[in-house]
């Protein structure tokens, strides 16, 4: 259990350390995979049929679909490194430390430690994710790096999600899946967007668009 | 004490005669020797056994209520005595052989037997009066040396900046204590500690006003802006003098005041140790960042103050958390780096000295190769650079090593976030340790080794014995001290007791124990060392030795100026932490891309402190000030408003929150 | 107990070099070469000492005794280590005084470097002043999680655990990662670093001693082989506690520890590319939030927190 969180933490950190945008949405296509796992191991029972199916679906969803949609936005733009990143690498990662500092600190005072059974680690790891998430939203500019982004906060969220998961209906979990997939589907379809109408896909450029 | 109070009043008659003095060669020899002698015969008499009756303080009595002076010496005065007085004599000695050398000093020479003289006043007063009025008078003392080349616009500017920073700090001293006679009922040092009935939130605003106030003195960031300053700008004795021992004087009164406040809250220890590890990791930054020998030394004062306040944190923490395994090791730690301080910044100030007159400039980057026309001096700088990095086998390690043994104790004896901080004065220490021999490596390698760059050395000479002699005194104390501290670590040991009263006997020979090893393992290498390098002499005589250019890499035509610089050397770390730092570029971008010239590049770092934190909140302050006296004309009337405000804030103070 | 330290100190004065021709033997397998003898580095090395040398006239004494006091420095701070067997001069606090002995030799080297005036060795300087510093804080970072995990803050207790056995726990395996890497940028090797270039404008190690001939390049080439070998060993000893066996145990599964770190340098510099200079500190700052992630977990898990 404490493997696959901390495998969680490690890939958010090798998403906001790398400067490849394909390394990352490799890191997101593992976390995905290791969210399955995670799930999985949670319900606790291996011969449970939900709990096979949600690991199905949520592997399928998260580690094979997304990542291939990402793939699939992004050939063609030019972008395989980030060239100006609006906050220097180093300051970020320092950032992403003082995140997991604050993270694990905190921890007593967090209500829901109470109901964490599984893993100690699991509310800190899922808040680590959950705020880096955030940091990817608001340090990164480019659309990729946002839908990256957000698919890390959403992977917080569900990590999150594991405290109560004996008691949540999959039926919503699979909605939820299929939420995370329309997004980032519409993204990519913005991504396009975006792209041919500046020729650039930093979402900056998306201020240009207003009235003014 | 008597003795000692003694000794301290024959340094205003030493100054006195040397004022009087017209002859330049007498002036200066009566006021540096004479205030040599004093120091000199005042730390034997603080090692003689008979004169050391711990409990008789001197009670001057004054027809004014309440007020008396009171001196006394007890086991944490007498070892910042020991401080004062031994650096003083031997800087001293040097004082004497540099104010031959540069006459322009000789006015202000008076001045440093008072300066001594205050600085042992401040450290034995027990009474808020005489402490706040030597105090001053150190402050004052002090700026008549700094500013012992008055005509140069910088070292005026450098004069008004230490006299602001000093008597701004004064005023917090003055508020805390006259808070703690109030709340007391007498302006006894005694009843401070003994009254102890205040609340705790004035007692958290009376450690707050310490740390501000003595932190001026001592240096602590971002309250450090004057030393920069002062340091260059006073001739080189008086700067080993104020940076080894006079900002030590705010150490001292930050200890004190602790002394005072009785049994300290958890949050005490973890800010100070939060300050100390800002102040060493920015001062040693900032110390990377500078071309001016003395500016660069300036700065690594603020680095080892903040070792020095990150030892008093975790002790406080040990104090608040009743271990006293943590309380031993951090003011053991915090008091020895204060001798080792003033050893090897002494050293370090007397060399920037001897570079001085050698080659009559401290600019770094224009200085180099140094070691082959004065190796003397270039080697008792190696020293003290090893022993600034806390290198072993010199003193600095040994009280690092004692301020890191406190806060790995800290991390295993504490819970929550005590944990993380000490953690952080780890890392924060390690940090300061690390960049402190890239800036020492920088400065001893760009000054003394490899080829001159520039034609300054051209027939320059070994100073004389007279300056060279104390300095050597205090290399061997840095080795000495580093291979064999105990007996200075014994009196380390009597003064922390008057901080950490809990801790016994018991435990500070727990913290020698693992001193026998390290003491062994420094012999070892050290005979082994010599045995090497004598075998190797032996082994290279029966080989031919052949000298030659160094590799150019083909380069057809290299000179001294193409040797990597100060700044260079530096850049990677700059660059690395250029988001603290800010540093200003200014790049002379007119150059033809095909056929280069002529091209100006220049860098410095701002102190960031002294241009985005004092600047402003002066230039807010100056605009309020403006306003009251434009608006009200100055009449008599605008100055009793400002009466009347003042009086209704006092009450406001008194009735509501009962300071 | 004085029979097993001289068993200490002569693996640790024997053995070195012999790893170093391990992992140079990895490389050259992986690229299909045969390459030099595993023991070459001791034949370079009684070669070297047998030469004659030649300086710079732009040097001091301090360039010529470099060498040999750094040798020492770097071997006392091996004995400090429990090697084969538990170190009879380890003590409570000598993990502080085994880094700082680091920390002076590199003082040491850097000096050496700036004493020949060249901007070349200035450069190497330069760098290696920089990623020392801040390699520096992630070396404490991963002792301050041993000192946690043994509660003790000698070496000997640190790397025996007191069990000998696989410690599979999450924090330490990040930890034995990290200061994989920390052992590969201290001792300047592949995507730090790299030993065999030619290009004084990018090394950093190799630059510093461009001046070295002779006996001194000899001790260097020897010096810098025993640092590799004590950090090889620190970094198996993280996951691989030392035993509390008979010596000759101890050496034997030493030599085995050491031989599995040696091959995974070797296959590490055979598969990655040397990273650019400008990447470095971005490299050193990631290994310093793994440990620092690595240490937030033991503290989560012996309550600290």
């Amino acid at each position: 259990m404490n493997w696959i969180l901390v495998g969680i933490v490690l890939t958010t950190f090798v998403v906001l350390g790398s400067s490849r945008i394909t390394t990352r949405i490799k890191a997101v296509a593992i976390q995905g995979g290791l969210l399955s796992v995670l799930q999985f191991v949670a319900r606790g029972s291996l011969f449970d049929i939900h709990g096979a199916l949600l690991f199905g679906i949520t592997f399928f969803i998260k580690t094979i679909i997304i990542p291939l949609l990402i793939f699939r936005s992004i050939r063609g733009i030019s972008m395989r490194v980030d060239k100006e990143p609006k906050v220097s690498s180093h300051s970020l990662l320092l950032t992403l430390g003082l995140i997991t500092t604050i993270s694990f600190l905190n921890i007593n005072t967090f209500p829901l430690a109470v109901g964490a059974t599984i893993s100690s680690l699991l509310i800190p790891s899922a808040l680590t994710t959950v705020l880096t998430g955030l940091l990817i939203l608001v340090t990164k500019t480019k659309a990729t790096n946002q839908i990256i982004g957000f698919l890390i906060l959403e992977n917080g969220v569900f990590t999150f999600g594991m405290t109560i998961v004996s008691e949540f209906p999959t039926i919503v979990e699979v909605g939820v899946l299929l939420d995370i997939l329309v997004g980032v589907f519409i993204m990519g379809i913005m991504i396009y967007q975006i792209n041919r109408t500046f020729d650039d896909i930093d979402t900056k450029s998306l201020s240009l668009l207003g009235d003014a | 004490m008597f003795s000692v109070l003694a000794v301290i009043l024959v340094l205003p008659l030493v100054s006195l005669v040397s004022f009087l003095l017209k002859n330049e060669i007498k002036k200066s020899a009566v006021a540096c020797l004479g205030t040599s002698l004093a120091a000199g015969s005042g730390l034997i008499l603080l090692f003689v056994p008979f004169f050391q009756q711990p409990h008789d303080n001197v009670l001057i009595p004054t027809n004014i209520p309440l007020v008396s002076f009171a001196f006394g010496v007890d086991a944490l005065s007498r070892f910042f005595l020991v401080v004062i007085f031994g650096l003083s004599f031997l800087v001293g000695i040097y004082g004497f052989g540099y104010i031959k050398e540069h006459k322009k000093f000789v006015n202000s020479s008076p001045f440093f037997s008072l300066l001594v003289a205050a600085m042992a006043g401040v450290v034995i007063s027990k009474d808020g009066l005489s402490f706040l009025i030597i105090w001053e008078l150190m402050s004052i003392v002090s700026f008549f040396l700094v500013t012992a080349e008055h005509e140069n616009k910088e070292v005026q500017n450098a004069g008004w900046i230490y006299l602001i920073a000093t008597h701004l700090a004064t005023a917090f001293l003055m508020m805390a204590f006259v808070m703690l006679s109030k709340s007391s009922g007498s302006l006894m040092f005694g009843e401070f500690v003994l009254q102890n009935n205040r609340t705790p939130f004035l007692n958290g605003l009376l450690f707050i006003f310490a740390v501000i106030g003595f932190g001026t003195k001592a240096g602590i960031f971002p309250f450090h802006v004057w030393l920069p300053h002062a340091h260059p700008a006073a001739p080189s004795y008086i700067s080993a003098l104020m940076s080894g021992v006079m900002i030590k004087t705010g150490i001292y009164g930050i200890l004190r005041m602790l002394t005072f406040l009785g049994s300290p809250p958890l949050w005490w220890g973890e800010t100070l140790v939060v300050i100390g590890v800002v102040s060493a990791v920015m001062g040693v930054l900032y110390a990377l960042m500078q071309h001016d020998l003395k500016r660069l030394l300036a700065y690594h004062s603020v680095e080892n103050i903040g070792i020095i306040v990150t030892g008093i944190g975790i002790g406080l923490i040990g104090v608040s958390l009743k271990n006293n395994m943590m309380a031993v090791l951090g003011f053991s730690g915090a008091i020895l780096h204060v001798l080792n301080h003033a050893i090897f910044k002494g050293l370090l100030f007397l060399c920037a000295g001897n570079v001085m007159y050698i080659a009559h400039t401290l600019t770094i980057d224009i200085l180099g190769g140094m070691i082959k026309k004065t190796p003397f001096t270039a080697m008792l700088f190696l020293i003290a650079a090893m022993s600034i990095c806390g290198l072993p086998p010199f003193n600095g390690f040994i009280s690092e090593w004692l301020v890191y043994t406190g806060l790995f104790n800290g991390i295993l004896n504490s819970l929550g976030h005590t944990v993380l901080i000490s953690i952080a004065g780890v890392l924060g220490i390690a940090l300061a340790g690390g960049l402190a021999v890239a800036c020492f490596t920088k400065v001893f390698g760009v000054v003394f080794l490899g080829e001159s760059r520039s034609g300054l050395l051209q027939g320059s000479r070994e100073p004389p014995g007279l300056l060279l002699s104390p300095m050597i005194i205090l290399a061997v104390l840095c080795l000495f001290i580093g291979i064999f501290p105990w007996p200075f670590l014994n009196m380390v040991f009597g003064a922390m007791q008057i901080m950490a009263p809990g801790a016994g006997l018991v435990d500070s020979d727990h913290v020698m124990s693992p001193l026998v090893n390290v003491s062994t393992i420094f012999v070892v290498l050290i005979v082994l060392a010599g045995l090497m390098i004598s075998i190797r002499s032996l082994v290279f005589k029966k080989k031919q030795i052949q000298t030659t250019v160094t590799w150019d890499c083909g380069y057809a035509h290299p000179t001294p100026r193409m040797q990597y610089t100060a700044a260079s050397f530096a850049e990677p770390i700059g660059s690395f932490f250029q988001t603290i730092l800010r540093p200003h570029v200014h790049r002379d971008k007119t150059t033809n891309v095909f056929f280069p010239e002529g091209a100006v590049f220049d860098e410095h770092v701002p102190d960031y402190a002294e241009y985005n934190f004092f600047e402003p909140l002066f230039k807010r302050i100056g605009s309020i000030i403006i306003f009251i006296q434009s608006k009200k004309k100055s009449t008599v009337q605008s100055y009793l408003t400002l009466i009347f405000i003042t009086l209704i804030i006092l009450f406001v103070a008194e009735v509501w929150f009962g300071i | 107990m004085e029979y097993n330290f001289l068993c200490n100190i002569f693996i640790l004065i024997v053995m070195p070099p012999f790893f170093v021709g391990v992992i140079n033997r990895v490389k050259s397998i992986i690229a299909g070469r045969t390459g030099p003898p595993i023991l070459q580095l001791y034949h370079d090395i009684f070669k070297l000492i047998k030469k004659n040398a030649v300086y710079s006239r732009s040097t001091s004494c301090i360039f010529r005794i470099v060498p040999l006091t750094s040798l020492l420095i770097v071997l006392c701070a091996g004995m400090l280590l429990p090697i084969a067997s538990p170190s009879p001069i380890s003590f409570q606090g000598d993990v502080i005084l085994f880094v700082y002995l680091f920390a002076l030799a590199r003082f040491l080297t850097i000096t050496a470097a700036l004493d020949t005036a060249s901007s070349f060795e200035g450069m190497g300087a330069s760098r290696e002043a920089t990623y020392g510093a801040l390699s520096e804080i992630t070396i404490f970072i991963v002792l301050m999680t041993l000192v946690i995990i043994v509660k003790s803050l000698s070496l000997n207790k640190m790397l025996t655990h007191g069990q000998n056995v696989f410690v599979a726990d999450p924090s330490v395996i990040l930890l034995f990662l990290a200061f994989f890497f920390i052992m590969l940028t201290e001792n300047s090797r592949m995507p730090i670093d790299d030993p065999h270039t030619h290009l004084e404008l990018t090394m950093i190690h190799e630059v510093m001693i461009l001046d070295y001939s002779g006996p001194d390049l000899g001790i260097i080439l020897y010096g810098a082989s025993i640092k590799l070998f004590v950090f090889m060993a620190f970094t198996a000893m993280i996951i691989f506690p030392c035993s509390e066996g008979p010596v000759w145990a101890g050496t034997g599964i030493l030599f085995l520890k050491v031989l599995a770190v040696s091959i995974m340098t070797g296959l590490v510099e055979s598969f990655t590319a040397r990273i650019k200079l400008i990447r470095i500190p971005q490299m050193l700052i990631a290994s310093f939030v793994l440990t620092l992630f690595a240490l937030l977990i033991t503290l989560f898990d012996q309550r600290m927190l």
